[in-house]
């Protein structure tokens, strides 16, 4: 800063030449000691060269008015490259990624202690008798069921009967809701049309089509599927929609300047530039996936189904079996967020971050 | 990097011809019942290798003439040549694209080109040199300071390999000392490149310190007003005496411009 300072005042006496050459001697002492030298040569050379009068105009001189502009031009060459180096060097932005010790104390910690003090409430609760056994069981209770499952050896199965449909609905209804939201988003006509009633959908509890899509499709895998659908697609199309309808204009018009338009706009621009609002609606639709699936495991009952965690929570109640009732919620929730953790806060993470845009405020 | 450096006065002039030419060019928008004039009658030629500043006030269309020329908008009379290509633009906004690094930005532009894949890195890397942030290939935008930012935005505006550079306000939004800066840096590359300029600005003395020729445009609608030639020799500087004696006489013509405006 204190160059340009330098800079000002010389050149406002002296005429256009001096302020370059001033400000190079600090400009390059501040990036490093080799430069120092030249930088101070220059500015000698050039300071007398403007003590002759202005060089590049000065009709007397004729004889090197080249040579002295070119001296002139390299040292305001020199002088620039030094203050922008400086300059880059004093705006850079540090990104510090945290150290694992940190994440630690700041990511892993804090779940794990929100989850003992639950368990430490629920195992007072219990043990105050609050509540009598068969409508409260205790942590240890649950965690007996858990290894009664263990032991049967149909606690991976049952898990994976659930989640494997879920991710195979949810891959589906990608394949529906992604085309069908950029149409929704490009063509007025479209939008218009079925726009509300895509946003519409999202409110309405795709468990509601539970007894639709049994007496359409049977009770089997099919009926699942279309629960699922429905309640996933929506939320994937509206994601993509209100993605690309958040797009800055100004990177349209930049991708335009540039030669991005039709379907390279499309591709180059829009698609990227709506990437955090389709991540959104991704993550939103997976939970969509999970909540429809388990609802109509809950309500459709047949032998062709297997058994997924709905079934098993639904056998469960039948059976009274409150540990079990438990065990059911939590392996659901576990399940929910499990998949969340492992697949779309790592996506949505690593979309927002790698655009400086990274969650919780940081 | 010296010896690549060509005077300003070294360079050769290009024969007869412009870089762009505006011939009575209106702009009206709206519809039929209420149309606004923003741009009337507008004749303007910039010459190869020309540094022109439009300059005006608030409401002369500035940014609506720079669309124009850029190709995004069509004008509503006269007509806009641009033998040079589609001109490059740049915005008072970087306008990168955050979801690729500083070097994949200036490659999407050489890609959009034609430019065969394998040529693309090595000539990202040069503009990336020419702006000298030779080591910023693999920042991400948010990464870079805003002069920065404007610099990589500088490059990619020269990816497009364009015969015109139109600039609208780009360096308005930067602290003084970095706008300084990039003022002697696009003056630097500007000179040893033959690319002409369009540039748009409120700043009477940005205009004159950058440009060889100042085109103030009156305001609602936006006309020429009066133009100025520039033969301070570069480098100049801001404090310069005969660049703030040239930009008191602007600044002064620019008021009464202004103060027109009041008086009905």
């Amino acid at each position: 800063m204190a160059s340009t300072e330098t800079g000002a005042t010389g050149s406002s006496a002296t005429g256009s030449g001096v302020a370059g050459p001033g400000a190079a001697g600090s400009g390059a002492r501040g990036t490093d000691a080799g430069t120092d030298v030249t930088g101070t040569d220059d500015a000698r050379a050039a300071v007398s060269v403007a003590k002759d009068g202005k060089p590049a105009q000065d009709p007397a001189a004729p004889a090197a008015p080249d040579e002295t502009a070119a001296e002139k031009q390299a040292a305001t060459e020199r002088d620039l490259s030094g203050l922008e180096a400086g300059l880059d060097a004093l705006d850079t932005v540090v990104i510090r990624r945290a150290s694992i010790g940190q994440v630690l104390l700041n990511k892993v910690l804090p779940p794990i202690v929100a989850v003992l003090l639950v368990l430490l409430v629920w195992q007072l609760a219990v043990s105050a008798g609050f509540s009598d056994p068969t409508k409260l069981p205790s942590p240890h209770a649950v965690g007996q069921a858990l290894a009664d499952r263990w032991n049967n050896g149909d606690l991976f199965s049952i898990i994976w009967t659930s989640v494997q449909r879920g991710l195979l609905g949810f891959l589906a209804a990608l394949a529906i809701g992604t085309p069908l939201g950029l149409v929704v988003a490009r063509v007025p006509l479209v939008r218009a049309a079925i726009g509300p009633i895509l946003s519409g959908l999202q409110s309405l509890p795709s468990v509601a089509w539970v007894p639709a899509a049994v007496i359409w499709l049977g009770i089997n895998d099919s009926a699942m599927y279309a629960v699922i659908l429905l309640g996933a697609v929506p939320s994937i199309a509206n994601g993509l929609v209100s993605g690309i309808d958040q797009v800055p204009p100004l990177y349209l018009r930049a991708g335009r300047t540039i030669g991005a338009t039709g379907l390279r706009g499309a591709w180059f621009i829009l698609l990227p530039a709506a990437l955090p609002g389709y991540v959104a609606g991704l993550k939103q639709g997976w939970a969509f996936s999970w909540r429809s699936l388990m609802a109509a495991e809950l309500i459709a009952s047949s032998p062709d189904l297997g058994v997924g965690l709905g079934r098993y929570l639904e056998n469960m109640r039948e059976g009274s079996d409150m540990a079990g009732v438990f065990l059911g919620i939590l392996l659901i929730l576990f399940v929910g967020i499990a998949i969340d953790q492992i697949i779309f806060s790592p996506l949505e993470r690593w979309v927002l971050r790698s655009r400086g845009l990274a969650p919780g405020g940081r | 990097m010296a010896d690549t450096l060509t005077s300003a006065a070294e360079r050769t002039t290009e024969s007869a011809g412009y870089a762009a030419r505006l011939d009575h060019v209106s702009k009206a928008f709206g519809t039929s019942g209420t149309q606004q004039l923003v741009l009337d009658g507008i004749t303007l030629d910039v010459r190869p290798g020309e540094f022109v500043c439009l300059l005006g006030a608030s409401g002369c269309g500035k940014s609506t003439l720079l669309n124009l020329v850029a190709g995004l908008d069509a004008p509503s009379a006269g007509s806009i040549a641009t033998p040079g290509g589609r001109p490059a633009l740049m915005f008072q906004e970087h306008a990168l694209f955050p979801w690729l690094t500083a070097g994949k930005n200036i490659e999407l532009t050489l890609r959009l080109r034609g430019v065969p894949r394998e040529a693309r890195r090595p000539e990202a890397e040069r503009l990336l040199d020419l702006v000298r942030l030779g080591g910023a290939f693999g920042k991400r935008v948010h990464e870079l300071s805003g002069g920065m930012r404007q610099r990589v935005a500088l490059a990619r505006a020269l990816a497009q390999d364009s015969q015109l550079l139109l600039m609208d306000e780009p360096f308005a939004a930067l602290d003084a000392i970095t706008r300084d800066v990039l003022h002697d840096e696009l003056t630097r590359i500007w000179s040893e490149t033959d690319l002409s300029v369009i540039f748009v600005t409120h700043n009477v003395r940005e205009a004159v310190r950058l440009a060889q020729r100042v085109v103030l445009l009156s305001s609602r609608p936006g006309r020429i007003n009066r133009e100025w030639d520039i033969d301070i020799p570069h480098p100049r500087r801001i404090e310069d005496t005969a660049v703030a004696d040239l930009s008191i006489e602007i600044t002064e013509e620019l008021r009464g411009e202004i103060r027109r405006h009041g008086q009905h």
